[in-house]
Parts: structure tokens; sequence; C-alpha cells
């Protein structure tokens, strides 16, 4: 592991300054990740930015009925939160699915957002991988070989949507291993950055990017800017929605395939839809084109199916991981038939 | 008297290890300690070209970095380097040479006056290679098998037995046949703790050696002949193991860095391996197993084929018992069993719990399953048609003991077998379907020599010894149980100790043979112990025993007591007192009874019950209800061998479902090398499950009647899951784990 230098800031101004000077400085909250990648000198520091004492760490509501989630709130903390359980079920439910009771107890909204990829590759300095070589800048260490090893590699847990470069050439096949991001994407919330040029919002599609020729970039914040909080908006699908994970095991273990489903009905009738998949790709996947498909069918699988298919347009296995395609597909068909059935909470709260 | 043994007494060291006191090999904090971490190697055949390591030693406070280059010399020949557990063949010796046989092997080691500062100077260690193609791959490799060199370890860990009648010719006359080819990958341990040396060097370069090891007493003999050091130069302690499952049967190159590195600086240095590291030796091989059976129409056996085709190193080979357990469950008058090895560039494969036989049973007992679906039968019934009192693997010997059939039927009771219907995808929940799969379980029942020291206390308290060790699976628990009993004192004045090579020797732990070898070599000690007591209770003045034999006496509640006449009693402390309060020790040596033994087959039995969900669309399966019936002869503490056969049942569960260390061959190099991505099952992935322990009385086995634990609650519940899977589904799947994309 790289030394580092270790700061403890107590306001964001001073937090995003610091980010700004010498090289190499990351912002540190739950660690969770961060420190397992340091010590395989994946990420090597040369100044640790503690954020945790920033005032970050509260849930909010809003005037227009949505909900603030701030930066630094924990994982558990948000899953539990009641109003999160009450109007964003979705969210409770992705969150919970993820890692474990420990692990969300440090882990923060924000990290959360930008955990590394979990390509065994990318783990590894003794393997090639583009992802690796080199940050923003000078951000990263760009140790070990380039090449992309997952390709023609063991690319069970890699993507199959988005790895193409704009002129066809695949430079990493690894996927957002986030599983709140992927309900996040269903939920269509709305980003909260600062940097030294001032504050600014993104949505959450776009923050995440897709890998094209330059791997290296996860996301497109830039180098010098901090997410202060993540905003939901009053629309939270808690009537149909389901986070559905498929993986190699119960619990603990990175998602294969998963799928984020909120939707609006009218009886039998979808009104409105979102969808999102997460562990196929760079960066949770959504399509509001497949969506559109829905609105005004009933909930049925003859309707679901062109979906699944449109979701899945232009899916590519590279070997070990081509059963997603068909595996995702299932999941979308599930999770839809899942949604569209009124949620137990929602049973309870309206008397049913 | 049999106050305790039988009973489910708590663990003794429970209480240390919930509070932390218990302490592993890492966690002893000698004075003025330095720190090494290893440089693994990046590739996987070659050699090192330059190796600079000035960086590293620029860094204030590295102390050294050994290489090849530098290392001190050790001991010239092959068997220097042999350990209790070596295969034949030319042991890895670590920092050798510049040559490179496996990926991982260790090229350096950086020792600085802190850990953290060795781990950064770790980094700063430049390794240049020349590469070689690498191959690794068994599939590739499967027409270039051979025969194995037979070695020591075929004493405990036989090779195939020669072939009986025409196996090929009755298999191609049989009326009703099955054949199918198994594949499972490599395996590695992944015990919690870490592997990790301590090593304190001592006044006149005395050498402590906290060690993680299944036997100090292997450790020992390793150091003191790769260094020549004299053995009064150096102990070897470990009192507590953090799990092991066969890691720990031979000493990992740690033990050697720690060792050469604190006698070169003459500081006492500890050594850890990294979890990534714990993928730089031996594991469970990867093995491609082709099984024949023919039957008559009735359903007898009249051909059996069990060939295994297992990975090894280049430098040594490790063999394991796959085939011969196919042979020991089913009789037939033709039988070819082989076993046959490939050396590949990786490190020598290690036992791993239940060493070829969870390997072997995987695929026999789902050939059986098929076999009997062909054949139209339970395959319950399959298995009591083909029941057999007899070894043909062994000249035919009966078995010493077998209640399987009490196990088929108790385990099939309580299961409730009798309501299956055998039509495949015929049960089903929402978009589960549900199977039901059984499968047969045998594993050795085995013992070996041993030695232990029992001693009554200046304060008449029993403290007992031996260098054993218990990795988790109740060894203090169940030897204080025997001791206590033996010499009839309260358990709470009894103190059993292990780990430490001041101790009476004990051999390495593993094989399922420590309750019966080092558990009769502690009631040898102890009933030693007890005459040797009741000749000095005679010379008390007015002492109630004069004339009388030993055998009238009753040792109970700490007091040595006249059958006849309870009230005539001589207290343990008053024999003390009488010996000048001086404690008073005896030793006790057990050797297995060999005459007798080679007049069995000795083993212990089980059958595995498995209810499985799969989920019809995504290919997920959940075991939802498991029922291990086990015959392991007598069951000292029902709560620890409880806690052993679940914890078999479990790795069962990940055998058939997750586990797989995946290597890219491209490269050589195992790729899932942490826990987040080699799948173990977690809490979420266990359900209802359940132990029977069939009454089994041995008078072969060993003077305590005990036959292990350790491995028989594991090697039936794979096929079992296989099987049930096939039941759910209508699917075979012959390669593990079960992963939901074979399944879907």
């Amino acid at each position: 592991m790289h030394p580092f230098s270790y700061s403890r800031p107590t306001n964001v101004e001073n937090a995003v300054q610091e980010l700004a000077g010498p090289a190499r400085a990351k912002f540190i909250a739950g660690g969770t990740n961060l420190l397992d990648l340091m010590k395989v000198n994946v990420e090597q520091p040369n100044q640790l930015i503690d954020i945790n004492r920033l005032p970050l760490n509260t849930i909010d509501e809003l005037d227009n009925g949505g909900l603030r989630l701030g930066a630094l709130v924990t994982n558990a903390d948000t899953a539990y939160h009641p109003l999160v359980e009450q109007r964003y079920p979705l969210l409770s439910q992705a969150i919970l699915s993820a890692a474990s009771a420990q692990l969300r107890n440090m882990a923060t909204n924000g990290g959360n957002l930008f955990q590394r990829t979990r390509c065994y590759y990318f783990y590894d300095t003794a393997m090639p991988c583009n992802k690796r070589q080199s940050g923003h800048s000078d951000q990263s260490a760009g140790v070990g070989p380039a090449g992309c090893g997952a390709l023609g590699g063991y690319n069970r847990i890699h993507a199959i949507l988005g790895t193409e470069a704009s002129d066809g050439t695949v430079h990493c096949i690894a996927t957002h291993p986030s599983d709140m991001a992927v309900a996040l994407t269903a939920l269509d919330a709305t980003i909260h950055i600062t940097g030294p040029s001032g504050d600014r919002t993104l949505s959450i599609g776009n923050l995440h990017r897709l890998p094209g020729s330059e791997p290296q970039f996860d996301h497109t914040l830039r180098p010098d800017e901090l997410v202060t909080a993540i905003e939901l908006p009053p629309q939270g699908f808690s009537d149909h929605h389901i986070y559905l994970k498929l993986r190699d095991r119960s619990s603990y273990a990175f998602a294969l395939v998963s799928v984020a489903v909120g939707l609006e009905m009218d009886g039998d009738v979808i009104t409105d839809a979102r969808l999102a998949l997460g562990g196929v790709a760079h960066k949770p996947w959504r399509k509001p084109e497949a969506e559109q498909l829905l609105i005004g069918k009933t909930a049925t699988k003859d309707h679901f199916q062109p979906v699944a298919e449109a979701l899945l347009d232009g899916a590519v296995g590279y070997g070990h991981n081509t059963f997603k395609i068909d595996l995702a597909k299932r999941a979308i068909l599930r999770a839809l038939g899942l949604a569209s059935q009124k949620s137990e909470r929602a049973k309870e709260q309206k008397g049913e | 008297m049999s106050q305790y043994i039988g009973e489910p007494i708590t663990r003794v060291d429970g209480h240390e290890k919930v509070t932390g006191q218990a302490k592993y090999a890492a966690e002893f904090n000698v004075p003025d300690l330095t720190y090494g971490v290893v440089v693994s190697s990046t590739i996987t055949k070659g050699r090192i070209t330059l190796l600079d390591t000035s960086k590293a030693l620029a860094v204030n406070g590295v102390i050294e970095v050994f290489t090849h280059e530098n290392r001190p010399r050790t001991a010239w020949f092959d068997i220097s380097y042999k350990d209790q557990d070596s295969p034949p063949g030319s042991p890895f010796r670590p920092l050798y040479d510049n040559k490179i046989k496996y990926n991982g092997q260790p090229v350096a080691l950086v020792v600085a006056e802190t850990f953290e500062l060795a781990r950064f100077a770790a980094m700063l260690v430049h390794v240049e290679y020349e590469a070689e193609p690498c191959d690794t791959d068994l599939m590739k490799h499967l027409d270039t098998v051979r025969n194995p060199e037979p070695g020591l370890m075929n004493l405990m860990k036989p090779l195939p037995p020669k072939p009986r009648g025409d196996a090929d010719k009755a298999f191609a006359e049989a009326p009703v046949q099955q054949s199918a080819q198994y594949i499972h990958g490599m395996q590695h341990h992944n015990p919690m703790e870490m592997f990790a040396s301590t090593v304190e060097y001592g006044k006149n370069g005395f050498l402590t050696i906290y060690d993680k090891t299944q036997g100090v007493t292997n450790s020992l003999l390793y150091v003191t002949q790769a260094f020549n050091i004299p053995f009064n130069q150096v102990r070897v302690v470990s009192p507590y193991v953090g799990g092991a499952f066969g890691s720990g049967l031979r000493p990992q190159y740690q033990l050697f860095l720690a060792v050469m590195a604190a006698r070169e600086l003459k500081r006492s240095v500890r050594v850890s391996l990294t979890r990534q590291q714990m993928w730089s030796f031996g594991h469970r091989p990867a093995t491609v197993q082709n099984v024949c059976l023919g039957t008559q129409a009735d359903g007898t056996i009249t051909a059996i084929i069990h060939e295994a085709k297992a990975a090894t190193s280049q430098f040594e080979d490790y063999t394991e018992e796959v085939v011969n357990w196919t042979g020991k469950l089913y009789p037939t008058p033709n039988g070819a069993l082989r076993y046959k090895l490939k050396s590949l560039d990786i490190y020598t494969p290690l036992d791993m719990r239940a060493p070829g036989g969870v390997t072997g049973l995987s695929a026999v007992e789902c050939a059986v399953d098929e076999l009997a679906y062909k054949l139209g039968m339970d395959p319950l019934e399959f298995r009591l048609k083909n029941y057999t009192e007899r070894d043909w693997t062994e000249k035919d010997r009966p078995f010493s003991s077998k209640e399987l059939r009490a196990c088929f039927r108790q385990g099939a009771e309580r299961f409730g077998w009798s309501g299956r219907n055998p039509e495949p995808r015929s049960m089903r929940k929402d978009h589960n379907l549900i199977g039901w799969g059984m499968a047969t379980g045998i594993w050795d029942a085995a013992q070996v020599p041993a030695r232990a020291e029992a001693t009554l206390t200046v304060n008449g308290k029993l403290r007992v010894r031996s260098a054993t060790a218990d990795i988790g699976t109740g060894t203090y628990t169940i030897m204080t149980q025997i001791a206590a009993d033996t010499l009839g004192m309260p358990i709470d004045d009894v103190v059993f100790r292990l780990g430490d090579t001041t101790m009476p020797a004990a051999p390495i732990e593993g094989g399922s043979w420590t309750a019966s070898t080092v558990g009769s070599a502690v009631k040898s000690a102890c009933d030693t112990l007890a005459k040797t007591l009741f000749r000095m209770a005679k010379r008390i003045p007015k002492s109630p025993f004069v004339g009388v034999g030993f055998d009238d006496v009753l040792f109970i509640n700490g007091e040595i007591r006249l059958k006849r006449n309870p009230s005539a009693r001589v207290s343990l402390l008053e024999v003390v007192n009488l010996n000048g309060g001086r404690a008073i020790t005896e030793t006790g040596t057990s050797i297995p009874n060999l005459v007798a033994h080679m007049k069995y087959s000795r083993n212990a039995h089980a059958a595995a019950f498995v209810e499985v969900q799969v989920d019809e669309d995504f290919g997920t399966v959940k075991v939802t209800r498991a029922i291990s019936a086990v015959a392991a002869g007598r069951i000292i503490n029902p709560r620890t061998a409880r806690s052993q056969i679940i914890g078999g049942m479990v790795w069962g569960i990940s055998h058939a479902l997750q586990e797989e260390s995946v290597m890219d061959h491209r490269y050589g190099r195992f790729m899932n090398h942490d826990l987040a991505e080699y799948h173990i099952p977690v809490c979420a992935d266990i359900h209802e499950m359940d132990v029977v322990f069939v009454e089994e009385n041995d008078t072969v086995v060993n003077p305590l009647g005990v036959k292990g634990v350790g491995e028989i609650g594991l090697v039936a519940m794979p096929a079992a899951i296989a099987n049930a899977i096939f039941h759910a589904t209508g699917k075979r799947i012959y390669e593990l784990p079960i992963q939901l994309d074979k399944v879907m």
C-alpha cells in the first residue's frame, strides 16, 4: 500500500479545495471499497480527505414532495429511514440486497455511486486492464499492463450491453456494481454536485458513462467535484415496484443481473413505467423507449416480452457471460409481473 | 464410568474464543518484532531476469529484502524439505533459484520494522521475468495422463486396487448401462485465519515459533531439517487454529520465510499471508471422472468402471483416494478402478476436507441415481439391492461395523422419502420446481500412533497434554471428556492442552483420525496414571486398599473407591500429598491394533437426503431441507459432532453449487482470489438442516470405538443435491459447481 497523508475538513468548501490541491488526492467516506483497492495497489492516493465530518448526513423532505438524501447518510440509515421505506421502497429493497449489514453500516450514499467495478482483472495489477491505466489526468496510479484481460478471459460477471466504442472496438467490459444506483436510475434521481466553480445538478442517467475508448472514466464528475446529495423526485412507485437481483448466492454477491421496476397502474392498465438493469453494463441500463412500450398496456407476459427484447437489443456475450442475455430477459418478465401486483406494503396501507 | 463421554458438553475453549483471549499465530506480540511481507510472482512459468530491491531497501525502516540471490544457504537435499504430508517428488523450496514454477510463487520477502512499511516496500520490489508458455488446463490434457508415483502417503490414501474380473467386457454386455463424465475445477481451503508464523528469536538463537498448522510436530521437523537446527533449539506452538480444512497439513512457505529471516537478522519476525496469497499453495485438484456402471435387468450391478484424471504439480505427485470408495460401496464381479495424474504448471494439490471422497462420491452417487432411473427403481431401493457387507477393494474383508442400512432407514424416515413421487418435475411451488435427492457417504475410520501425558497436579486436578491440534473441531472438549471419564474426575477439574512441541508428539490433525488417535492416547495415559495412583493409594497409612486389586476399585468424583464398599475411599489429593506434594505424571502411547485392523475394512457411513427448490426461469437452486444420517461409531460429544456434520453439509452445498477457484489459463492465474468472488455459502443460503447419529458399536477400530466425523458429513451432500436438482428439473448436470446458468 502506498503511503498517504490524511486530512479531515469540516466544511464542504475546504474539502473541495483540498481535492484540487496536490496530485492524487481522494475523498474517503465509508472506505468500504477504496481501502480494499488501496490494499491491492489499484488505488494509490497520496492524500485521503476524510469527508465524514461534512454536514451532509441528513435526509430531508422537499417542498415538491421529494426527498433529499445527504451524500454521507449511510446505506443502512437510508434503507431503513421511514420516509424512504414508505415512499421509495424500491430504493430500500435495492440497498438491502447489496453487500452485508456491516458494509451497509459503513458505506455512504455518495460513496456507493462511485464504487469501482468488481472486474477481476481490474483488481489484479498483474493482469491487463484498460480501466486501471489512467484516471482523471493524474488521479489514478495507472498500474499494471494495458489491454482488457476480461475479453477472451474469465468474464462471468461482465457486461453485455454498451461495451462498444463509437468505432466498434471494445476496450472494457466491466460493469458498474451498485444496486442502489440501479434503483436511483429507475427513480430518475438527481445528483447534487459542488465544486470550485459552484453547484450543479445532474440526472443520475448522466452521472455514469459507458466505457467507449476511455474506460478509465467511470463517471462524468470533474476531478475537483463532490456529490453532496441525491434528490428523489416525488414519484416513488410505492404501489408497484420490485428490485429483483439474481446472483451466485443468496446474499453478499454482486448482481449477475438485476432489474429495478416502478409502475403506475390504473386497474390492470400500466400508465407509467420505469425499468433499469444492473450487472449488464458499465452503468445502470435504462431505455425510456422500452418503457414506452408498456404505457396503456395490460400487465401480461405478451406485453412484457417486447420490453425485454428492446432493453436487451444489441446485447453481446463474451463467453462466460453470454447466459446473461437470456437471464436478463427472463428477469425482466418476472420483475414486471411481480411489480404489476400491488406491493404488500401498499396493500397493508390501503387496508386490503 | 461414562459420565461425560456421549454428553453434549459445551466447548471448553468457547469462552476463550468468544472473548478474544484465544491467540492465533499472528497474534503473539513478542518484543522487538519485525514484519515480513511476501512478494509473489505474476507469471506462471519461466525465470526471473532482474530483481531490483534497491528502492525497497531505501525506505527508512526496511531491514532487508530476501530473494533467491541473497538468501542464506539451507539444506541441500530434497529429503530435508519433506514433511509428514509430502507426496512423492521434490518439495517446493521458497526463494531457491530464479525459476518460476507456478503463479503466485514467493519471489521476495521484505522485512521492516512495521507491517505497513514492509507492505509499502513490497510494492517497490521490481521484478522482471522471462516468461514461457504455461500449461494449467487439465481439460486439454486428458489424453496424456499417467500413473502416479507411489509413495508413503499411499498407506493412508491407497492407490486403486487391482481390477476384478473383466469390467470392460461385462459393461459392454450389461443389459442396462450408465456412462457419464463428471468434472469439477480447483478449490482452495480458505479458512478464516490466513497463514502466519511469528518467530520469536530468543537467547542463543532459540526459536519459539507460533505457527498456523495442523501439526506442530510437522512444523518442527520441517524447520529443523530444512535449516539444520537441533531439535532442542526450536519450539513450535499453535494453541488455536482459525480453521484449516487440510491447508495446515503441510508447512506453508511463510514458515520457511519467517524462520529464514529471523535466523539471518537475529530478530523476531512475523510473516502473514494476504487473502490473495491463500491461493498460492495447495488446493483441491481439478478432476475429470468417467463412471460406467452395468447391471442386470433386475438392477444387480455386474460391472463398475470408475476412472479419475486429476491434476498435480510439475514437482510432486499428489494423489487422493477418489475411485476406491465406489468399490467399497458397491459389490461387483467385474470392477476396474483407475486413477491417473497430469503434471501441470500449478502448485501441488493438498488434502482439502474429504479429499478424494467428495470428488469420487459426487460422481458415482450421481451415476447410481441416473442408473436407478434407467432401471425404473427408487434410488434408495437400488442401493439396498446392491448393498455389501464386504469390501472387494480390500481382499473382500468384512467391515468392522457398517450401519449404513440404518442410516438409510432412519434418514429416509425422518425426511419422508417414502412419499416421494419419482417423476421429475412432479412437485412445484410458484416459480420453483421442487426435487428430492439422496446419496451415500463413506469415509475412513483411521487411527495412527500418538502419545499423550496425564498429570495429577499438586492441587489434585488433572492436566492432560498432547501435541495435537484443534482446528475448530472440538479436540479440546472431547479430550477433556475422555480424560475426565477415564480418571473419574469432575470435568471442571480437568484441563487438556495441545499444540506445543514440548508436549508428547501427535501426528498431523486430519483424515478424521484425531478423535480415535489422540483420544486413544489420552485414554492410555489416563489409564496408566490411574494404575500408578492406585499403587500409591495402597501405600497410604491405613489404606483401605491393602490386598485389593485394581479391578476392585472405581475412580469417581476425584476419589478412588472400593467397588463393594464405596465408603472405603482415598481422595486423589491425599495421594498427591503422600507424594510429598509433587505432581504425578504418566505418559501413554496409542498404537493401532494392526492385527485386528488387517481383518476388516474400517469405515464411517452416511446417507444424505436433500430437498431443493429450483427457480424454473432463473436456474437458481436453494437447498431448503437436508438431513444426514451418520454411522460413525461412538459419538463422544453429540454437540461438537453435530456441529462437524452440519459444517460438512454446508460445505457440501458449497461444493455442489458455488465453490470454484477459476483460473485464466492464458495466464495460469486464479482470477477470483478473494472472498467476494470465491463463493461459499452465506447464512442466507442455509435452511433447515438435521443430523441423525445412528447407533453403531465398533470394537475393532480403536479402544474408544470412535470413527471420526470431520469428513463424513460432507461426502454425500453434493451428489444428493445434484440428484435432487434432476428430480426437480429433469436435467442432469455433470459439472460442478452447479451455478444458475447450467440449470436455466
